[in-house]
């Protein structure tokens, strides 16, 4: 007998006869699908707050300053290279001067580790909790990219990307891509159960809010 | 669970010596009530959240009632993805599964995403006695692994240590293990994690293997869910090339939606945070990106047992947020350590004497290792109504009976040790099932009451060690009402000259009494 | 309305004054209450402590004894609880061990009448202000049962707060338990005691001379703490204070 077989089988003993009941029906979702009411530009002001609340550097800024304010802040960092997904829409790092180091599936770890910089898109952003979502798309790389360089920047487009609420982000995701969902630099309560910024992830995180931009998959 | 714990002694010994410790019950105050008011701030942003922990309640719930079509449609789903599904009836099994997985790519180390399920089964343990090193890669458990020492708390395993002990194991330790600290290593949070960071880099940069838990797998996706701060989940979960997670089958939810209540309650109940700073969702493998090779052990040891028990099940639902230690009056007296379980806090009392079964003296305490007083299932983002359970338990160590272990019925009989106190019980019983004899006992306790000692002999030492008994009145009230049908009600003797009998002023006269039997009291 | 005192044990045999006192209060409010001479044990001590089939007939006979009366009042938190809580639990549990209803039944119809006293003095009897005088400084601990069990809430404050003379002030850490439960202040007794002394070193920080539950036995546990500590305090179950006027005054 299978230890699957086993442990199935005692499951079965252990419940005895349950009746059929739908799942959808045995579960209230009266909670709600987002918290308070509020216009476009006010959930972006929440992101936006959120974001920093948790230590993130936020920036806002049109489609047409977007490649200054990169290069801008590229340089005030000090960075020497940055790393780029593999379909960064071409025109953000027009202004910038670090090298590009390309996400591709040869470079190995310790590559990674020298790159200064990554700049991406995310899949979308939530207001009520702060939080990026990136999920593999060929603007965002690999999840490596995102996670080995000290310093990330992350583009949104704002309103377009932003929702307001855990349940319409997952509404708008594909479980089936690999996804990483950021909230503010990495950090940890691990000593004394009091937060501290940065431990692993990039101790930097700076999102900038782009308005006025075409959708992502324009 | 892993041998670490066996010979524990009970949990009132263990305790004892914590509540003696003044720097274990400094450093656990602070930490509990740091978190304690930042929870209450956080819940309190979500005006729907009585509604959200009910619905984490029904989703688990119906989980748990349909556990096996769950497990099934959950292996289908990442099967489909390129994952490879195991399963393991028991710790030993788990730990042959993990240790061959690991063999089979020829490496000698992993690195660990902090995992109640592998502490559970003590897989670092049976690694190691494979020749294989298991390095442990968030910050707490990286505290206790380099210190020698044993996880005190299901977020926070370090929580026992403060700064200043923190900054001491690693300028010790460090070195041994890999990169040193820095050479003048303050106390200072943000130093000590940058130390960790450093140290642990070379580790993850080489790893071609890592191993985890998991929080939450998706049945009808085959996702798997790890909510982490640090980042050292995702560089386990995304730089090896083999990832390996052993997840208890209870994790499992039934559909991608249900995340939507869980994400909610999950951080605002660990870290009170609104969101924690990364959570990763992986399905399969990727082409490209991440491990090449996923397999998922799914872990039974004992929770089919719990899942037997029609009250002790809903433990199950637990998703390891840790607000019941935070809050519980007693662990932050105790400290995670006297529970003898990586289980440790209300959480833990009702969870080890569950999947360990109640055999050993330490399990057989547990249930007892409370005041009940509710505050855990207050604050339970799932509602396990822990108390219940706890009594419920402690009916399964006085007075035995059925219950199930390693899938079959067994007879439990009643516990040692607690003899006296069942004759004590049924003593009580007879006695309060006749109001005369009740009567009868309490004139004779009037009578006698000058003789009535301030400090007990024997067990009953165990209150007046530290507390006065509460003077016995001249007159029961029922007597009093018996004489006076309720007339003219006072204090005792309306002239006013006996108030040494109500609570308000049994200090009166204990305390004199008290001052002459402090001797005793130290005895 | 039939009104019946439920004093419990051990305010009967320990605590007789806190009985008198919620006679003379419910006389002075026009409440005419009885207490029947057959009352024993609600049975918590056995069901808490893993005993519960020597609890029912202890529940049963609680059910003989008080069902026929309108309302059931007690100055207990805790065995208030008992009734409402753990009474249909355990009609419950004995219905799910295959015996038939009849538990159930027999303890169902007093469940809803039972009231711990300050809900029947609020939500009952429609008072907070109960005419009382009492000139102490007073801080209130909420004993857990009746906190989060029960959900008196701010019922024992408000009746404090219209107290001619008393000042309240808030006890720090109010919610945590004092470390009493029952058989615990034994079975683990050093966490007990450890509990116990804080709540009263919280008190003591508050500068009031009284402190004031709702729970006899917790304040056993405190009161027994406090003449340990030696510390001034005095601990005084609410109803005495509640019972206390300027002509009368209780202690």
């Amino acid at each position: 007998m299978s230890s699957k077989d086993v442990i199935l089988g005692r499951i079965g003993r252990a419940l005895g006869p349950v009746p059929d009941e739908p799942y959808e029906a045995a579960v209230d979702r009266d909670y709600a699908r987002e918290h308070g009411e509020r216009t476009t530009e006010q959930t972006v002001d929440l992101l936006a707050e959120n974001l920093a609340d948790y230590r993130a550097i936020v920036h806002r800024t049109g489609e047409d300053e977007l490649p200054d304010l990169l290069m801008r802040l590229l340089a005030y960092r000090g960075a020497r290279n940055v790393l780029v997904p593999p379909a960064l829409p071409p025109g953000w790092l027009a202004a910038a001067d670090p090298v590009r180091i390309h996400d591709r599936a040869a470079s190995t770890t310790a590559e990674l580790d020298r790159a200064d910089s990554v700049v991406t898109g995310c899949a979308i952003a939530i207001a009520e909790t702060g939080t990026l979502v990136l999920d593999g798309s060929p603007d965002q790389g690999r999840r490596r990219i995102t996670l080995v360089p000290d310093h990330h920047i992350c583009v949104v487009r704002v309103p377009d990307q932003v929702v307001s609420s855990v349940p319409q982000a997952l509404e708008r995701l594909d479980p089936g891509r690999p996804l990483t969902w950021i909230s503010g630099p990495s950090a940890t309560s691990d000593i004394e159960l009091d937060r501290v910024e940065g431990v692993h992830g990039p101790r930097t995180l700076e999102v900038v809010l782009v308005s006025g931009s075409p959708t992502a998959d324009a | 669970m892993s041998g670490t714990y066996l010979g524990m002694p009970a949990f009132p010994a263990a305790a004892r010596d914590a509540v003696r410790d003044t720097t274990l019950r400094a450093n656990l105050r602070h930490a509990t009530h740091t978190i304690r008011d930042k929870r209450a701030k956080a819940v309190a942003e979500l005006d729907d959240w009585a509604r959200l922990r009910e619905a984490g309640r029904q989703i688990k719930d119906h989980t748990l009632r349909h556990l096996g079509e769950h497990l099934l449609r959950l292996e289908e789903a990442v099967t489909a993805a390129g994952g490879t599904v195991h399963w393991a009836a028991d710790a030993d099994e788990a730990n042959r599964i993990v240790t061959d997985l690991v063999r089979a790519t020829g490496e000698r180390e992993v690195v660990k995403v902090k995992s109640m399920a592998t502490q559970e089964i003590g897989l670092n343990e049976a690694l190691e006695a494979a020749g294989i090193h298991a390095y442990e890669t968030d910050l707490a458990e990286l505290i206790v692994q380099l210190g020698k020492d044993r996880p005190s708390h299901i977020l926070v395993p370090a929580i026992h240590r403060n700064r200043g002990e923190i900054r001491d194991i690693f300028a010790r330790e460090m070195a041994q293990w890999g990169r040193p600290a820095p050479d003048g290593l303050t106390d200072a949070p943000a130093e000590l994690a940058e130390a960790a960071r450093l140290h642990l880099r070379e580790k993850f940069l080489r790893a071609k293997v890592g191993v985890s838990g998991a929080n939450f797998m998706v049945a009808e996706t085959g996702t798997m869910v790890v909510v982490e701060s640090e980042g050292n989940g995702r560089m386990c979960l995304t730089l090896p090339e083999t990832l390996i997670s052993v997840v208890g089958i209870e994790k499992v939810v039934p559909t991608w939606r249900d995340l939507e209540v869980f994400l909610q309650t999950l951080p605002r109940s660990s870290t009170a945070e609104r969101m924690n700073p990364y959570t990763s969702m992986w399905t399969g493998t990727t082409d490209g990106d991440g491990p090449t090779a996923f397999h998922l052990v799914l872990l039974d040891n004992g929770r089919t047992d719990t899942l037997a028990d029609e009250v002790g099940r809903q433990a199950l639902r637990c998703i390891r947020c840790s607000a019941c230690l935070n809050v519980c009056p007693v662990y932050e007296r105790a400290g995670g350590h006297a529970y003898g379980s990586v289980y440790p806090g209300p959480i833990g009392a009702i969870l080890s004497p569950q999947l360990r079964g109640t055999a050993s003296e330490i399990d057989a305490s547990l249930p007892y290792a409370s005041s009940l007083c509710g505050a855990c299932y207050e604050v339970c983002p799932v509602a396990i109504d822990i108390p219940e359970v706890l009594v419920h338990l402690r009916e399964r160590v006085v007075q035995g009976g059925e219950f199930t272990r390693h899938g079959a019925k067994t007879t439990l009989k009643p516990a040692r040790g607690h003899a006296a106190e069942r004759a004590a019980m049924r003593a009580a019983g007879l006695v309060f099932a006749r109001p005369g004899l009740l009567r009868a006992g309490q004139r004779l306790a009037a009578r006698t009451r000058r003789a009535h000692p301030r400090t007990l002999p024997g067990p009953g030492r165990a209150w007046s060690a530290t507390r006065d008994l509460p003077t016995v009145p001249k007159e029961s009230f029922r007597d009093w009402w018996q004489r006076t049908q309720g007339r003219g009600a006072g204090p005792a003797g309306s002239s006013g000259t006996a108030s040494g009998t109500a609570s308000g002023t049994a200090s009166g006269t204990a305390s004199a009494e008290g001052r002459t039997d402090e001797g005793k009291a130290g005895a | 309305m039939r009104v019946a005192l439920f004093l419990t044990c051990v305010n009967d045999t320990l605590y007789p004054d806190t009985g008198r006192a919620v006679v003379k209060l419910l006389s002075r409010l026009g409440v005419e209450v009885d207490f029947p001479a057959a009352q024993t044990c609600c049975g918590q001590a056995h069901y808490n402590t893993g005993y519960r089939h020597q609890a029912e007939p202890l529940a049963r006979h609680f059910s003989d004894v008080f069902g026929e009366y309108d309302a059931i009042v007690t100055p207990s938190g805790s065995c208030g609880s008992m009734v409402r809580e753990l009474y249909p639990r355990m009609g419950e549990r004995a219905r799910a061990e295959g015996r038939d209803d009849g538990l159930a039944r027999t303890l169902a119809p007093v469940v809803p009448k039972t009231y711990e006293l300050t809900e029947f003095l609020v939500d009952v009897l429609g008072v907070t202000d109960v005419g009382a005088y009492y000139p102490h400084t007073v801080t209130y601990h909420p004993t857990c049962h009746g906190l989060r069990s029960l959900g008196l809430g701010d019922r024992p404050t408000r009746l404090l707060a219209a107290v001619e003379g008393l000042d309240l002030v808030e006890l720090p850490g109010a919610r945590e338990c004092c470390g009493f439960g029952g058989t615990f202040a034994v079975k683990n007794s050093d966490v007990s005691a450890a509990m116990g002394t804080d709540k009263v070193r919280a008190a003591e920080s508050t500068g009031a001379d009284v402190l004031c539950a709702a729970d006899n036995s917790c304040l056993m546990h405190l009161g027994g703490t406090m003449t340990r500590l030696r510390t001034a305090m005095r601990p005084v179950h609410l109803a005495e204070i509640l019972a206390s006027t300027e002509k009368e005054p209780w202690s």
